[in-house]
């Protein structure tokens, strides 16, 4: 008898799962590139996002339009906020904010503003938009968000000084009512890593199919082996370094000379 | 034309790079001092981490100062005996300001001790500088005969025992107060991450006497000598030294510490130290005013790394 309720749960989830999965349209998006090498010419880089919408038999026709928002995070990497305070005269670091991994980079590309794109219910839920991701902090050896914490905005808005943080409502257009695309430039100063690419697709409001793809920014070439060996043979390095700086030195004191 | 630095993240003007290590490198060569007190505050300035920053700045500083150095020995205006006193002193003080770094560290205070020990030290050697060479000047102007080195005017410190003579520099002191300049300027320089030249200079020409044909190659020697073993450490320890930034630095400091050093020859004595006093005092005041007027914005950011 307990198990009966059980059990009906498990077909209507399956029901449903099933439904989503025979659901009318399904999303297909790539990037033009999938990994992005920095070589000594790199002043930062263009990717365009490309995707569609696959409709079949079954897909309801739509009275409005689509809308696409897409949301690309890069490698995370914990940061400290910290705030001055005037100390005897002296501006000084007084308060601080640890917050865990937030993305290094995040851009949110979308088809419209995001208000007309979603409810705020939805927007939240879905973490749609810079507002509605979660920025965990350390508190006290805890991790947790922290609610109306001015650090958060001070955050936000120091990364989108440095173009790290980004939010484009008219970022993606479609060229055809099923076929879109989004052009994403990554400033000089990103971050290398892994970047993931979360495409959602709307329609009416409604979140009706999601895709992800990814891409790497890489050092490559001299740049890689500058970075490796700096690493790994942190002496030799040194005084490669060194050398480098007395035969600077030598030749200048030759090429100069005025005796 | 822009380049990417492997290590500083970052893509810079290469012209504008070099034009910095030339400009540097000119001061550098004209009073004898590393320059790093400059060089890293405008690096921080156009957006490198300021840790790469020092790091990257110490084997800019050891061309520059090794590129002068060889002008000065051609010159015969190095006292040896008097650099190698010195550094021993240095290597004890540079232990003991690594330890001091290390330790304010863990009081996430550095930032705050850096800044005003700038302030203090640029400020009270800049104005020194300034008030001595002015009396200097306007004595020259009013026909009295400069007398630097009074043979009279024997302080305490040439009472102390465990006398030396450095031959070069026709001096003849103790041991002690050689070595304890030496400690103090390793000492400042691993705590505030420079060579410590425009602290040394004063030093040696108002409590040693040494004469101005001799100190300011001696103090490159010194500064050449510290800067070199301060760049294995940093690449060994940190793994912050960006060897395309220093090299581009170096390109241009190198060429400008010749130019510096020929242009410092022609200058008086006292208007050298006069020019000298008068730019610690500006660096010094840029960063008093960094510690007390109110910062355009009261927050500030640092990521804590991690990243690959």
């Amino acid at each position: 008898m307990i198990r009966l309720p059980l059990a009906t749960l498990v077909i209507v989830v399956l029901l449903a799962g099933g439904g989503r999965a025979i659901c009318a349209e399904r999303l297909v998006v790539s990037l033009t590139n999938h990994r992005v090498m920095i070589t000594s010419s790199y002043t930062g880089v263009e990717l365009v996002l490309f995707g569609s919408v696959e409709r079949d038999a079954t897909a309801a026709s739509r009275s409005a339009p689509y809308d696409i928002v897409a949301t690309i995070t890069g490698p995370r990497e914990p940061v400290r906020a910290r705030r001055k305070k005037r100390v005897l005269g002296i501006w000084v670091n007084t308060e601080s904010r640890t917050f865990v991994d937030p993305p290094s980079y995040l851009a949110v590309l979308a088809s419209r503003p995001l208000d007309a794109i979603a409810s705020p219910e939805i927007r939240r839920r879905l973490q749609l938009g810079i507002t509605n991701i979660p920025f965990p902090e350390l508190v006290h050896n805890d991790v947790g968000e922290v609610s109306n914490d001015p650090f958060r905005p001070a955050l936000v808005r120091l990364m989108r000084e440095q173009t790290l943080y980004s939010e484009k409502p008219n970022a993606v257009t479609f060229l055809a009512p099923t076929l879109f695309r989004a052009s994403l430039s990554l400033p000089a100063q990103v971050p290398i890593g892994n970047y993931a690419v979360d495409v959602k697709l709307f329609a009416e409001g409604a979140l009706i199919a999601e895709a992800d793809s990814a891409f790497e920014i890489v050092k490559v070439g001299f740049e890689q082996f500058v970075v490796s060996e700096s690493r790994e043979h942190g002496v030799l390095y040194g005084m490669a370094t060194a050398a480098m700086a007395l035969l600077t030195g030598w030749i200048a004191s030759i090429a100069f000379r005025r005796d | 034309m822009e380049i990417y630095l492997p290590i500083a993240d970052m893509p810079v003007n290469i012209f504008l790079v070099l034009a910095m290590g030339l400009a540097v490198g000119f001061i550098s060569g004209m009073f004898g001092v590393g320059g790093g007190f400059l060089m890293t505050p405008l690096l921080i300035f156009i957006g490198v981490q300021p840790a790469v920053a020092v790091a990257s700045v110490t084997p800019h500083v050891a061309a520059s100062s090794f590129s002068g150095a060889i002008t000065y020995w051609r010159r015969n205006a190095i006292d040896v005996v008097l650099a190698l006193t010195l550094l021993a002193g240095g290597i004890l003080g540079s232990c003991g300001g690594v330890a001091l770094f290390t330790w304010l560290r863990t009081l996430d205070q550095l930032d705050l001790v850096i800044g005003l020990s700038y302030v203090i030290l640029l400020g009270v050697v800049g104005a020194l500088m300034v008030g001595e060479s002015a009396r200097a000047i306007i004595r020259s102007r009013q026909g009295k005969r400069i007398e630097l080195r009074r043979p009279g005017s024997h302080t305490w410190i040439h009472g102390l025992p465990l006398k030396l003579r450095f031959k070069r520099s026709k001096i003849y002191v103790s041991a002690i107060p050689v070595l304890a300049i030496g400690f103090i300027i390793g000492f400042i320089g691993a705590v505030m991450g420079i060579g410590g030249g425009f602290l040394l200079v004063p030093m040696l020409i108002y409590l040693l006497r040494v004469p101005t044909a001799t100190v300011i190659g001696t103090s490159m020697v010194l500064t050449f000598l510290t800067m070199i073993s301060a760049t294995v450490l940093h690449a060994a320890t940190n793994h912050l030294v960006d060897a395309v930034l220093a090299l581009i630095l170096m390109a241009g400091g190198a060429a400008g510490a010749q130019f510096g050093a020929h242009a410092g020859k022609r200058i008086r004595g006292e208007w050298l130290r006069m020019l000298l006093g008068l730019l610690v005092l500006a660096v010094g005041l840029r960063f008093a005013s960094q510690l007390v007027l109110r910062p355009d914005d009261l927050y500030s950011i640092r990521f804590l790394g991690g990243a690959p």
